[in-house]
């Protein structure tokens, strides 16, 4: 079992490190799949087989196909991104391990936590999680819908395309994006 | 196959699901800073969201409560609402400035 748990964690990390550093956003949306992957064979390590499928559907179903989306409509699949300059380059590298440091300086003697229950291994199955999902957790369950309601009609709010101003805002050249109605009129 | 599955909790210790939990997060962290690219930046907010829900599922089996594993289902939730919102300001930002470079969003700095 520690095996199988080092294995994913081996994999995660990689395919994380791979999310940062590939030039094409293709390969690090691959990469962040495979990420996903391992989670959720963690999620399954853990016994939480409810989160793993969620988290397979959701995650790897939607999200990772809404950005394989954006990038294949956008066009975006160029290696061309320019880098950053080398000093902040250090400095998000820096920055990263520093945080880890700390993080890792946080725990340095050890964690020690008595379990609040007894062992059950009904938990993380889906009747425990949905039990409690529905019975103390019903009202944020609710207004999570309204969360994606207002969350859809915000999207096509943005992604809409403006009928006032038909050129880019590239192309107005000094203009604020409010004058643009005016320039019209 | 489902005894050994069960017994995976308790083999493995807190502090290496805390060690990589911590990892992923920090990668995540030095992707936002590291990279230009406005949707790498969107996908590293993804991983330290999924560090921080690996985290809490760690915590929640340990403690053999459910409830925890209730709010990582609603930190997807979330995390699916951001997603959507940021792809379209995304799709925006490619409309408006032809660009998906961070570098280019300085409209609002002095």
């Amino acid at each position: 079992m520690l095996a199988f748990f080092y294995l994913f964690a081996a994999i995660s990390i990689i395919s994380a490190l791979i999310v940062v550093s590939a030039r094409s956003p293709i390969n690090s949306v691959i990469a962040l799949v495979v990420c996903f992957l391992s989670i959720a064979g963690h999620y399954i390590l853990l016994n939480a087989q409810f989160l793993a499928m969620v988290h397979i559907i959701v995650y790897t179903g939607a999200i990772m196909v809404l950005f394989l989306f954006v990038i294949m409509l956008l066009n975006l699949n160029k290696a061309t991104e320019p880098m950053k300059t080398l000093g902040t380059r250090v400095a998000a590298v820096l920055a990263g391990g520093l945080f880890f440091l700390t993080l890792m300086a946080a725990i340095r003697h050890g964690i020690n936590i008595t379990p609040a229950n007894e062992f059950d291994p009904g938990v993380g199955l889906v009747r425990s999680v949905g039990l409690s999902l529905f019975k103390e957790f019903l009202l944020p369950f609710e207004v999570s819908s309204v969360l994606f309601l207002s969350a859809m009609v915000g999207v096509v709010m943005l992604a809409k395309k403006e009928k006032t101003s038909p050129q880019p805002l590239s192309q107005v050249e000094g203009l604020p994006h409010d004058n643009a109605p005016l320039n019209k009129a | 196959m489902n005894e050994g599955i069960i017994t995976a909790i308790r083999v493995v210790p807190l502090e290496h699901y805390v060690i990589l939990s911590f990892l992923l997060f920090s990668i995540g962290i030095a992707g936002v800073v590291f990279r230009r690219n406005t949707i790498i930046i969107l996908m590293c907010l993804e991983l330290m969201f999924n560090s921080v829900n690996l985290l809490l599922t760690a915590f929640s089996a340990y403690h053999s409560d459910p409830r925890a594993q209730v709010f990582v289902f609603f930190i997807m939730l979330v995390a699916a609402a951001e997603v959507t919102v940021g792809l379209a300001i995304l799709v925006m930002m490619k409309r408006n400035v032809d660009s998906v470079d961070v570098n280019q969003l300085n409209r609002l700095k002095w």
